[in-house]
């Protein structure tokens, strides 16, 4: 039997993994998928909480998150090629008119 | 009969009117007919009023006119100034003056003006002049008789200054001396303007006499009566006999008034006057009985009018009488010295009007005017206004000892002065202006020693022989131009314009230097000037000595009766009337060796012819009456008074305006004393200037006898305009300038309006640098600037980086959950 803290320990691990994949990485496609990472990691905290605590909740949850996050990849996507057919790049290092 | 008074001053004034508005455009003959008919025309309304006077007993009347309701009327303040017209025996003294020499003066004007562009605008001022001259002997209020003082005043200035054009810098000199006379007599009428408001402030009214008061309570109102009164001394008849005379003469009611105010008269005065008192009494109640006025009830006083009702001098009477104070505001003056004060203040009028000392100056320089001015205005009636109003004013006079000896010395002072002065002028007409000077100096001084009717009597023989005497100077001066037109153009030259002399040399046709040997050549105007020069210098039997010797005999009886400051007063004007009087009669017979005897001392003289009839006829007639006018006045005891119907009826005439007027006498031994002054005077002057000796070598007979630093003196007129110009004027110009330049313009304006425009600048460049700038400007833009400061830091944030923005999100999130754990970690801890 494995125990909870392993699986939050894990999910710890791959957040930060995630996060650092959103920070460094330069490519909006990998950024993407290092946020997927994050959310993915919180699921798993989820689900872990869930079945340590004997509870329905954080399946339900993790469902929603999973929802919310194809329909944000769907946005993301459609932005990234819609960025990539005006600038010729995904590079979001590019992406800094918004600066003050 | 009185009701037509008012026309008096209508006439002239409708002559004036006429010629101001249609004077451009009438003829000369027109336009001066115009002004001859309204001066005769006030003539005739004059000679009507004397002889209606004389019909019923010298009795006053206090008229309405009918174009003027009434002129001051302020009932809430009490204010009630009518305007009325006063008909005595005074006015109506000063109208036939006024009107009878005027008129003459008119007819003279039309030849003498002849050929004057602004012709028609002299006989509008000479009407105006009337009319105004008129106001001011008529009314019956001293606010009435201050328009007429001011009217004549502005009237002499406007014809002084008549010839104000004339070239070579001589319409200056004249529009100067018409300036001069106004200054000098508006100092005058600031006297007289106070004594008015000192007068409306303690007797609350300015009507001389209101209607229905007695004027003169001593003396008596009937002819008859009055020829028996003469002096007290000689008619002692008791008061009781005169009580039961009136008792007894009477058959009505109205004997008990007579009576009680007889017994009246008896208790206020003394016994000298009591007489007086009980004879008017006797001589009213004869009148009376005579059905004068049998149905009003007959008043010897005023005793039965209310104070409050009375005039100004019967209330005068009345204070004097309760010995009343005066209350000024927060003090008070006892009624005399208040009557003093007004008195002087007065005084200080009548010298500014009647050029005496200290005011005289004005009146030689008033001959730049035409020579009918001279004459009518600054010898015979305006000049006259100030001794009218003193004598007018006799009852205030007569109450204050202090004035009537400041009145005295004074006026006598002036005839000194300038009989003194007179001397030495070269100009012909300067010597009369002199002269005249001091003959008001002898009506002045007559005031001064309250002997009212000498001076009224002088004022009417003078204003009759110095009228002449200007006129002939006129006719003299008219002569002397046509003489020197002559002699330069060498044509006939009698139609040309004789003011405009164009050519500039030396010769002045008013300089007696250039005369001489006149006699010959104007020998009507030499016989007329005589008569007046005889008249003036007081000789027998000519106007003159019957005047002049009055006021001496008076100056000689009140100096003798009065122990105080009045008698004082009397034998010092005395003294120094006697040596003007022989001054009078050098200088007079000098001008008359300059002038008309010796050889012509210049061809103009030679040339000179006689005037024009017009000229000559009022010089007959004025000559007529300088030599008989004297006569109305013959004193009692001398055996002349058959001429005029009766001894002194001038006196008596008077007297029933003039309360305390009293009958001249006659000293036979002062008359020889003043006679032979005079006849001394003229021998002594024949000797000097006789005998073709009067002007040779450039020098006046005097310069060559040791009375030549006199004569220098006499010549430079006493230095009494450099003293002035020293003292007044020199200094009023330094303070004008002083005030103008220095304090206005430097120190005011310059100074202080710059001072202040610095203050102002500096105050608003504070504000406006520091304050505004500084602290308001700052603090806005400040703020402005720290948002914009603030918010370049702030820009930085917005990198644009979505990194960035995750990193903070990031720690954002961490911070939160540290702050989250804190607690537990506490709790846990």
């Amino acid at each position: 039997m494995v125990q909870t803290e392993a699986f939050v320990m894990l999910s710890a691990v791959l957040f930060v993994m995630g996060t650092l994949g959103v920070l460094v990485r330069r490519n909006a496609i990998l950024v993407f998928m290092s946020v997927e990472l994050m959310l993915n990691a919180a699921n798993l905290s989820f689900v872990a909480f869930a079945k340590h605590w004997q509870n329905l909740d954080g399946h339900l949850f993790v469902f929603f998150v999973m929802t919310v996050a194809a329909a944000e990849v769907a946005v993301g996507l459609a932005l990234i090629v819609t960025i990539f057919r005006s600038k010729q790049s995904i590079d979001i290092d590019e992406l800094h008119q918004m600066e003050g | 009969m009185a009701q037509i008074v008012p026309l008096i001053i209508l006439i002239p004034a409708l002559g004036a009117f006429i010629n101001t508005f249609w004077g451009s455009r009438l003829e000369e003959r027109q336009s001066a007919l115009v002004g001859i008919f309204a001066s005769t025309g006030a003539f005739i309304v004059a000679l009507l009023l004397f002889f209606n006077l004389m019909g019923n007993n010298y009795q006053e009347a206090v008229i309405n006119p009918f174009f003027f309701d009434s002129w001051i009327r302020i009932p809430s303040a009490g204010v009630e100034i009518p305007w009325q017209m006063r008909v005595d025996t005074l006015s109506v003294t000063m109208m036939l003056v006024i009107t009878g020499v005027g008129s003459l003066i008119h007819v003279y004007a039309m030849g003498y003006m002849h050929g004057d562009p602004r012709f028609s605008r002299f006989f509008t001022y000479l009407n105006m002049f009337l009319a105004f001259m008129l106001v001011l002997v008529t009314g019956n209020n001293f606010l009435m008789l201050f328009v007429g003082w001011e009217g004549v005043g502005l009237c002499s200035y406007l014809l002084i200054g008549f010839w104000f054009d004339k070239p070579h810098g001589e319409g200056y000199k004249n529009a100067n001396a018409a300036r001069k006379a106004f200054i000098a007599n508006r100092v005058g009428d600031f006297g007289l303007l106070m004594a008015i408001f000192l007068i409306f402030w303690t007797f609350g009214t300015l009507d001389f006499y209101k209607a229905g008061e007695v004027v003169n309570t001593h003396a008596l109102t009937g002819v008859a009566a009055s020829q028996n009164a003469g002096h007290g001394d000689e008619h002692g008849s008791d008061a009781s006999h005169g009580a039961e005379d009136s008792h007894s003469t009477t058959e009505d009611g109205h004997a008990s008034i007579i009576v009680l105010t007889g017994a009246a008269l008896q208790e206020t005065h003394g016994d000298a006057t009591d007489a007086h008192g009980s004879e008017s009494a006797s001589g009213h109640g004869e009148t009376d009985a005579h059905g004068v006025a049998p149905d009003a009830p007959v008043y010897l006083n005023n005793d039965h009018i209310p104070t409050e009702l009375l005039g100004v001098f019967g209330k005068a009477e009345r204070m004097l009488a309760e010995n009343a104070t005066v209350q000024f505001g927060p003090f008070s003056l006892g009624i005399g010295a208040v009557i003093t004060l007004i008195t002087l203040f007065m005084l200080l009028g009548a010298t500014g009007k009647s050029a005496q000392i200290p005011l005289f100056i004005w009146l030689p320089d008033a001959m730049a005017g035409p020579t009918p001015v001279s004459a009518l205005i600054h010898a015979a009636t305006m000049v006259t206004a100030g001794v009218y109003m003193m004598v007018r004013s006799n009852v205030l006079f007569h109450a204050s000892d202090t004035t009537s000896f400041i009145v005295a010395i004074i006026g006598a002072t002036t005839a000194l002065m300038a009989g003194f002065v007179a001397l030495g002028q070269w100009d012909i007409k300067k010597v009369l202006a002199y002269s005249t000077v001091s003959q008001l100096g002898f009506m002045v001084a007559a005031v001064g020693f309250q002997a009212y009717v000498p001076a009224m009597f002088h004022l009417v023989t003078h204003a009759f022989f110095k009228a002449l005497l200007f006129l002939g100077s006129g006719s003299v001066i008219h002569g002397m131009e046509h003489g020197h037109h002559h002699l330069h153009d060498h044509h006939d030259g009698h139609d040309h314009d004789e003011h405009a002399i164009v050519e500039h040399d030396a010769f002045d046709p008013q300089d007696m230097r250039y005369m001489g040997g006149l006699a010959r050549r104007m020998p009507l105007t030499y016989l007329t000037y005589l008569i007046g020069t005889l008249a003036l210098a007081g000789i027998f039997p000519f106007a003159g000595f019957w005047s002049k010797d009055e006021i001496l005999a008076d100056a000689f009886l009140k100096g003798v009766e009065d122990g105080g400051l009045v008698g004082a007063g009397a034998f010092i004007a005395l003294g120094m009337l006697l040596v003007a009087a022989g001054f009078t009669a050098f200088y007079m017979w000098r001008q008359m060796e300059l002038v008309f005897y010796g050889e012509h001392r210049h061809d103009a003289a030679a040339h000179a012819p006689e005037s024009a009839p017009s000229m000559v006829i009022p010089l007959l007639v004025l000559a007529f009456f300088s030599l008989t006018i004297g006569f109305m006045n013959t004193p009692s005891g001398i055996g002349l008074a058959w001429i005029a119907g009766g001894a002194h009826r001038f006196a008596d005439w008077i007297i029933v305006s003039v309360q305390h007027a009293h009958v001249g006498v006659f000293l036979p031994l002062l008359a020889v004393v003043a006679l032979s002054v005079g006849i001394g005077a003229i021998l002594l002057a024949r000797s000097i200037y006789g005998s073709g000796k009067a002007y040779v070598d450039g020098k006046d007979a005097l310069q060559k006898t040791a009375f030549a630093p006199g004569f220098q003196l006499s010549s430079a007129r006493l230095y009494w305009d450099e003293t002035y110009f020293a003292l007044f004027i020199n200094p009023f110009i330094r303070a004008s300038k002083f005030f103008g330049i220095t304090l206005d313009w430097n120190w005011w304006h310059d100074g202080f309006h710059h001072a202040l425009r610095d203050l102002f600048n500096g105050f608003g460049r504070i504000l406006a640098r520091p304050i505004e700038t500084g602290i308001i400007d700052a603090t806005v833009m400040g703020v402005g600037r720290f948002a914009t400061w603030v918010s370049s830091w702030m820009r930085r944030i917005q990198t644009g980086y979505v990194r960035t923005y995750a990193v903070v999100l990031l720690s954002g999130a961490i911070l939160v959950i540290i702050a989250l754990l804190i607690p537990l970690f506490q709790n846990g801890g």
